[in-house]
């Protein structure tokens, strides 16, 4: 790989001048190199990472038709990652009028990464950085260990889809710790209102109890105002410790856990193995936010370099060719959807609505029609407006608020439905619905979205693990389940368990045969899908998988 | 209505018929399909298709190296993935002496359009498993799209057109794209990895030699006068035969050289010449059943596995495998290669017995039995509109007095699981399966089979011993 030439780079560094300007923000260093085919080749399966860890699946075709996106957090074709300094891609060809496109878009995104709350947990260090002394490390275990370095990394990725990343992003953006202590935010915000259930006036009371305990002996207010409560509910002291425990291992994911209480990676010669299971976390945690900022990122540096495009006065004469360009990647396609035309879309949809005041109360107490579509109080506010939204939103904020009726009627939007036409032979797309909320469950039924399955220590016995998958309508990928739970049984050293939902029958309309000649075809007869669900638990022991049911829905 | 098929009808209808059966018949029968190939989408649908091309990708496909610098996403291509495949299945191996099963999967079939580039190609393969949401239960036709621009609630925006209710437009065999076979060397290949891999059995030389047309050269024969190379010790000896009878070697005892005379016609040579080279070679049949009611996912599970078992073969007689395909519905015709095999469309009634006729009169008219060794495997949904065999099962029996190893694939369709098809019932009733263990193998499996499936269907279908 090879650095861009000074030309090309004077020409970034203009573009960063004229991106500061409007506003955007990013570190002053940013590396930029071209890429051959040949570069490619070593960089996709590595997402992108020039330093990323070695590991043998990497150099196999792996099937990516089943849940692509489900298993990787991350693109493997991204043009720019997330590093200190940026370091972005390029083909060695571009004319400079499309380099400048270029550089803005990856401007935008650099200035995403850098002030999305969503990426806080990766500011503070270089990835490729860590992640260089990372593959140093696993490549030196490798000579040591051998293939069982391999199987660590393997087991380890097939739960990496589990990490506690917003555990870890609330971590990132706790406030300080009040003053207060923990007894006393525990008694007033959960003792009370959840164990005692206590009605709104002896709340209040017990607070100015404690505001008179506080006044009369000042130090020594809350232990006199505690004194009170031991006596009253005996029980508390014990369920508050109780609580700090509960508390500290709940915010544990799989993979921490497993490192914290395994009694298998405990043992000394398996101690090798906890440094690389870190890593698989870690650069985990560093893709998760990637995926859940996808439209908003697109979105956000198509905007950009649309915006920058337009107004940079080095690039004379190319406008055209700009916009053939630019309208390839911004169209919204008939059928389909495309991150970045979306983003695009709804940016300038929010920004017009905040300029004219729209987000306000003022404007939802209006009902007249006429009167909502001339609303404009003329606030000059749209451009902070998205700055804020790139701030503090993710895919899914992004979408559940802002799209609305007025956004899908705006770009003639609507859910496109698919059927078969038996007698045409043809697959019919046919506008569903144009209504916003089925656009908008449309979009988020489609955004990653990973199982939610938490350890139930109070199921666990006899050193096993009980894994409970919190179902939310979609089964688990049953072909994966067993070679996924054999991984964890190895790191865990003990029986394994995991409960979750799957389909018990489905109960659709037989295929009825038709016979032409006796009755007319038969008319396609659209059947809802009755799913009914089951509750299994599946047990890994000894590499031996077994099931049992253990309840059962009869609808 | 073909006529012949109508009579066909009426005369098994006169024997009795169970109502499904008949069911089944009927609708067979007035399908309207035909046996051609499966249409290469023309120009002129292309154009048509230009102004509706519905995009299937999500949001997440997208990205910017691509869609915005326009540098392809490259893959790996197949041999650089072939160069280390030997170390992929090592590496697989030695994770089941661990105790770990095995990860790689081999044997995808890629096979791109017509014109000599079609090929088969060994792709080693794997998936990473997690536990993810399986999104597999949303029916194709539900799952949501987004789009935009006019139109009202309803009103229908496009078509694409479906060649077959069952297959998706042109993927699978009998459903068009492939082209000539240009696949011998990567079918090698594949033939290898699936004996090593899978440890299919290694089949036993039978001891049944046969001469090729195919010949090695060799210096075994000798030539006096010239050659490429003198021989040394036939030549003294012939100098000496010589020398005797001129008289120039009179007393053992006292041997004087100097007298000794050479002919030019003493020098004896080893000279290059052509041998006979003696090699077991097979002669495989392949059949299907390409009636009407093998639509879809059974006909794509057949011609997978024959391609699997081709490579086997393929690799286990060093490339020396000839094959025959044969395609039947009430009657069966033989096609000349393998695309034809792949792509003809499904359509008519089901007869298995036209199609083992025709193997028995090929294999009898040919005197095939002297020269090679004999495989049949034969694929099919079990759909048989001769019930109870009674034409099949004479014809088989015939087929297993001459041949290594026959081999019946029923992929039975998903919506009738009662592990009852015609074929199957009538072949358990002949008992044949039992008899003839080492000659007859049947393996059945559901329409939806996988990778994995296929191959232990397979490697049921070869084994020496019965699994």
């Amino acid at each position: 790989m090879e650095l861009i030439d000074q030309h090309t780079k004077k020409i970034m560094e203009g573009c960063k001048e004229r991106a500061r300007k409007a506003g955007l923000r990013f570190q002053d260093e940013s590396l930029e190199y071209i890429v051959t085919n040949r570069d490619l080749l070593e960089l996709t399966p590595k997402l992108m990472i020039p330093t990323l860890y070695d590991y043998w699946v990497h150099d196999v075709e792996v099937l990516k038709e089943k849940g692509r996106y489900e298993l990787y957090p991350s693109n493997p074709y991204e043009t720019v990652i997330n590093t200190r300094p940026a370091i972005s891609f390029y083909n060695d060809n571009n004319p400079d009028w499309m380099n400048v496109m270029i550089f803005y878009h990856v401007l935008a995104h650099i200035d995403f990464f850098q002030n999305n709350l969503y990426f806080r947990h990766t500011w503070d260090y270089d990835f490729t950085g860590q992640a260089l002394s990372d593959k140093r490390m696993i490549a030196k275990l490798r000579s040591e260990k051998g293939r069982w370095v391999d199987y660590v990394v393997e087991f380890a990725r097939g739960i990496d889809n589990l990490v506690g990343y917003h555990e870890e992003l609330s971590r990132q953006n706790r406030r300080p710790k009040t003053s207060r202590s923990k007894m006393l935010d525990y008694y007033f915000d959960v003792f009370l209102q959840s164990e005692k259930k206590v009605k709104i006036h002896e709340y209040i009371k017990e607070i100015e109890r404690y505001n008179q305990c506080i006044n009369e002996s000042k130090e020594l207010g809350e232990k006199s105002f505690f004194a009170e409560i031991f006596k009253k509910y005996p029980e508390f002291d014990a369920i508050f410790k109780k609580s700090l425990e509960k508390k500290s291992e709940q915010k544990l994911d799989l993979i921490q856990f497993v490192l914290e209480h395994s009694e298998f990676l405990k043992k000394e010669k398996n101690s090798w193995m906890k440094p690389i299971i870190e890593v698989v976390r870690k650069t985990s945690l560093f893709f998760q936010p990637q995926i859940r900022t996808k439209i908003m990122n697109e979105g956000w540096a198509s905007y950009w370099h649309e915006r920058l495009f337009l107004q940079d006065d080095r690039i004379q004469g190319h406008e055209v060719d700009f916009a053939r360009t630019h309208s390839g990647v911004t169209s919204m396609p008939r059928v389909g959807l495309n991150p970045y035309a979306l983003g695009m879309r709804l940016l300038y949809y929010i920004e017009d609505l905040s300029d004219k005041g729209k987000y306000s109360i003022e404007f939802r107490k209006l009902l007249d029609a006429k009167k909502r579509e001339d609303f404009d109080a003329n606030t000059g506010q749209g451009n902070d407006f998205i700055f804020k939204i790139r701030e503090n939103s993710n895919d899914f904020m992004f979408i559940n608020t802002f799209v609305d009726q007025d956004f899908v009627n705006r770009y003639k939007l609507f859910v496109v439905g698919r059927r078969l036409n038996q007698a045409k032979r043809v697959l019919e797309y046919y506008v569903k619905s144009r209504k916003a909320e089925d656009y908008r469950r449309m979009l988020l039924d489609g955004l990653y979205h990973p199982p939610y399955i938490t350890i139930e220590q109070n199921k666990s016995n006899n050193g096993s693990l009980y894994l409970m998958h919190h179902f939310e309508d979609k089964p688990l990928v049953k072909e994966f389940i067993s070679n996924t739970m054999l991984g964890i049984e190895y790191l865990w050293g003990a029986p394994v368990q995991l409960e979750t939902s799957e389909v018990k029958q489905i109960e659709a309309s037989k295929p009825q045969l038709t016979i032409p000649g006796l009755t007319t075809p038969i008319k396609e007869e659209k059947k809802e899908k009755q799913i009914k669900w089951q509750r299994v638990r599946y047990k890994m022991k000894d590499r031996k998988l077994s099931k049992e049911i253990i309840a059962s829905e009869d609808r | 209505m073909n006529p012949k098929l109508k009579e066909l009808y009426n005369k098994i209808k006169k024997n009795g018929l169970p109502p499904e059966q008949e069911q089944k018949i009927l609708l067979e029968l007035h399908d309207d399909a035909t046996h051609d190939f499966a249409d290469e989408p023309s120009d002129a649908l292309q154009i048509a298709d230009e102004a509706f091309r519905p995009t299937s990708q999500n949001i997440y496909a997208y990205n910017d190296l691509f869609d915005l610098q326009a540098i392809s996403a490259l893959q790996s291509s197949h041999n650089t993935s072939l160069r280390s495949i030997d170390e992929l299945l090592e590496r697989d191996k030695q994770r089941e002496k661990d105790g770990f099963p095995r990860k790689i999967n081999v044997g995808r079939l890629i096979k791109p359009g017509r014109g000599g580039k079609d090929k088969v190609v060994v792709v080693p393969s794997t998936v990473e498993e997690k536990f993810i949401h399986d999104t597999s239960l949303q029916a194709e036709e539900e799952q949501p799209y987004g789009g935009s621009g006019d139109g009202e609630e309803g009103e229908v925006i496009g078509e694409q057109p479906v060649r077959s209710p069952d297959v998706q437009g042109g993927t699978g065999p009998g459903q068009g794209e492939g082209g000539p076979h240009e696949m011998e060397s990567n079918a090698y290949d594949l033939g290898k990895i699936l004996t090593e891999k899978f440890e299919l059995p290694n089949l036993k030389d039978k001891g049944k030699k046969r001469s090729l047309t195919r010949y090695t050269y060799d210096l075994t024969d000798k030539h006096r006068g010239f050659g490429q190379l003198l021989d040394k010790k036939a030549t003294l000896r012939k100098i000496v035969e010589t020398n005797m009878n001129l008289g120039n070697l009179t007393d053992i005892s006292d041997i004087d050289l100097t007298r000794f005379l050479v002919s030019p016609k003493d020098l004896v040579y080893r000279i290059l010449s052509r041998e006979k080279d003696y090699e077991s070679q097979a002669m495989v049949f392949f059949v299907r059943d390409y009636s009407g009611s093998m639509a879809g996912k059974s006909t794509v599970l057949v011609v997978a596995q024959h391609v699997l078992i081709y490579s086997w073969l393929l690799y286990q007689y060093a490339m020396q495998v000839e094959t025959r395909f044969i395609l039947h519905d009430t009657e069966a015709t033989e096609v000349p290669d393998f695309y034809t095999y792949y792509n003809s469309k499904v359509a008519g009634g089901t007869q298995v017995s036209s199609a083992y006729r025709l193997v028995n009169e090929i294999v009898e008219k040919e005197n095939l039995v002297r020269d090679y060794n004999i495989y049949i495997f034969h694929g099919t949904d079990g759909d048989d509109w001769d019930t109870d065999g009674k034409e099949s099962i004479p014809q088989l029996k015939q087929m297993l007095t001459y041949a290594n190893r026959v081999g019946i694939t029923i992929a039975e369709h998903a919506h009738d699981k009662t592990n009852n098809s015609e074929v199957e019932k009538y072949l358990k009733k002949s008992g044949l399966l039992e008899e003839k263990k080492d000659l007859l193998r049947m393996d059945v499996m559901q329409e939806d089979a996988d990778e994995p499936r296929l191959i232990e269907g397979i490697k049921h279908l070869i084994s020496e011993k019965e699994t």
